[in-house]
């Protein structure tokens, strides 16, 4: 089941560039959160706070407080516990090369030290039925690298990844912008399936995407959350001017 | 658009393909004068040496002057033994060292010294890590001994090891690492799992570059591993290694000696050879097929 997310004057540096300013909000659980803005606006930035993965950038560091369910991210738990309870899945499909399919979707788990092979193969075949990829693959689950497969199936690997360590939340960082129309339609039927048991946030250049896929929009400039609201609201009566150009195409 | 500047005109075409032709040139070239000398000492070595070979050379001890026959069964098995004391010591070493440069400390001052010592660790002449061996255990434990010569070649491994271990690692993306930490695995099972595992092919090159490297090595055993005319497995005793029963025989005024040299010099080189291939299949055969 997915947890509610409670953000609160969240700050983020890269060094000294300070790349996201005093951000709050609510991430309701069992919901689709989508993050929307122009390049380096601090959206990227943002769910990267959220699995406390921006602090392993060299001089990176945040303030402020995130609760996760009644878990204070940053202060009641290690980043490892963290990221195993917020699964990632990035931009670019990122399989582990030199294991093959199974391997990949079991990684989670093995590297945490759990070997019940089992149990594994149940993970295994559930997670990537959940990502709707079982069909393509059962055949050659141990024969093919993770990276012999298409753009597209690498990604719902990599979802099948995420959710194989059975997490609460599931961050997506532009997970179709790296991806064709048809995978892309695939990636957010399957967003749709998978907030049933999941919270999801994801980051999107796609506007469309955004309104397609979530109940609720927020909006980034230059590190500042300008306006978060139920995603028709945001799409069709924004209540910041600055939304509004955005999203008609008049700056970003 | 203006299509004249685009179309090249077809004396441009001419000089592209005309300097297309020449770096080609210039690289097969250069490629055939690299390889040149690596032929031409092969080809001497087994026409200086194979006619010596024979399986006495694999089975016999050395015999002494004016005798016919033996062989350098002990320098072969002496080498072998010597080097897998000095792999290891030194690789696993060269390794973590090098995974601390990459993952652990790159930007910090101990990452910058540990860097500098291995730069200038893999200049310094082989003969003063025999020294620094022979003044750290042979001249404390009274006697040469195998173990001191795996040691003086251990720390010939390490800088080269630790260096390129530090850069393949360096050329693993980040998005690995970070698929791997978003999963909530640990650092070190990160590193060891992943990392190591997608820089393994750069880093099994590093590890036998150094191995043959040292493999060839005659001054660091010099006082150290000593040399031995007699069979001897004891790693706290001189043992023989063929660097330096070539180097006895070489020097020596005897016809015969010569020609085992010349002989002993051909079955170092194909052994090196040897080890290396089976290294690199071995290492082929466990990456998975379409991996890379």
């Amino acid at each position: 089941m997915g947890v509610n997310i409670q953000v609160e004057h969240v700050n983020a540096w890269y060094g000294t560039t300070h790349t996201l300013k005093d951000v709050s909000l609510k991430i309701p659980a069992n919901k689709a959160t989508a993050l929307i803005g122009p390049s380096g606006c601090g959206k990227s930035t943002f769910v990267r706070c959220l699995n406390r993965m921006h602090e392993t950038t060299p001089g990176a560091r945040v303030e402020g407080t995130i609760q996760m369910g009644d878990v204070d991210i940053y202060k009641a738990a290690s980043p490892v516990e963290i990221r195993r309870r917020v699964g990632m899945v990035f931009q670019r499909p990122n399989p582990f090369p030199t294991m093959s399919i199974y391997d990949n979707v079991a990684s989670g788990l093995r590297l945490n030290g759990f070997r019940k092979r089992s149990v594994l193969d149940e993970v295994v075949e559930r997670s990537l039925k959940q990502a709707a990829l079982w069909n393509e693959v059962k055949d050659d689950l141990r024969k093919k690298s993770g990276s012999s497969l298409s753009g597209g199936q690498q990604q719902r690997l990599c979802i099948a990844r995420a959710l194989a360590v059975d997490p609460e939340v599931l961050l997506m960082d532009e997970p179709a912008s790296a991806l064709d129309p048809v995978s892309t339609s695939k990636i957010e039927d399957l967003i749709f399936d998978l907030k049933r048991d999941y919270t999801i946030v994801i980051v999107t250049h796609n506007m469309q995407q955004a309104a397609r896929v979530a109940e609720q929009t927020g909006f980034f400039l230059s590190g500042v959350m300008v306006e978060f609201d139920a995603t028709e609201k945001i799409f069709t009566n924004p209540s910041d001017k600055r939304t509004e150009d955005y999203i008609t195409g008049r700056f970003g | 658009m203006g299509s004249s500047l685009n179309a090249p005109s077809r004396f441009r075409n001419g000089a592209r393909t005309l300097t297309d032709r020449l770096v080609t040139g210039i690289a097969v070239f250069s490629t055939i004068l690299v390889l040149l000398p690596l032929v031409a000492i092969l080809g001497y070595l087994i026409y200086k040496g194979a006619s010596s070979l024979n399986l006495a050379f694999f089975t016999k001890v050395p015999v002494p002057v004016g005798q016919s026959g033996g062989g350098m069964a002990n320098s072969i098995v002496g080498s072998g033994i010597i080097l897998l004391v000095a792999s290891v010591i030194g690789i696993p070493l060269g390794i973590a060292a090098g995974v601390y440069l990459a993952e652990y400390g790159p930007g910090s001052w101990l990452g910058h010294v540990i860097r500098f010592t291995a730069d200038v660790l893999n200049g310094v002449p082989s003969i003063v890590m025999g020294i620094v061996a022979y003044s750290l255990i042979v001249s404390k434990q009274h006697h040469f001994s195998a173990l001191a010569g795996g040691i003086a070649l251990a720390i010939m491994m390490v800088p080269t090891v630790t260096r390129t271990t530090e850069e393949m690692l360096a050329t693993v993306p980040t998005a690995l690492r970070e698929a791997a930490l978003g999963l909530g695995i640990p650092q070190w099972r990160t590193i060891v799992s992943v990392s190591l595992r997608a820089a393994s092919p750069g880093i099994i090159t590093g590890c036998m570059l150094a191995f043959a490297r040292v493999a060839g090595e005659t001054a660091p055993l010099l006082f150290t591993a000593f040399g031995n005319q007699f069979w001897s497995l004891n790693l706290n005793q001189p043992m023989a290694a063929l660097p330096l029963q070539l180097y006895t025989y070489a020097v020596s005024p005897y016809d015969e000696w010569h020609r085992l040299a010349w002989a002993g010099a051909l079955v170092l080189i194909l052994l090196i050879m040897i080890s290396v291939t089976l290294v690199r299949l071995f290492a082929a055969r466990n990456s998975l097929a379409g991996g890379r």
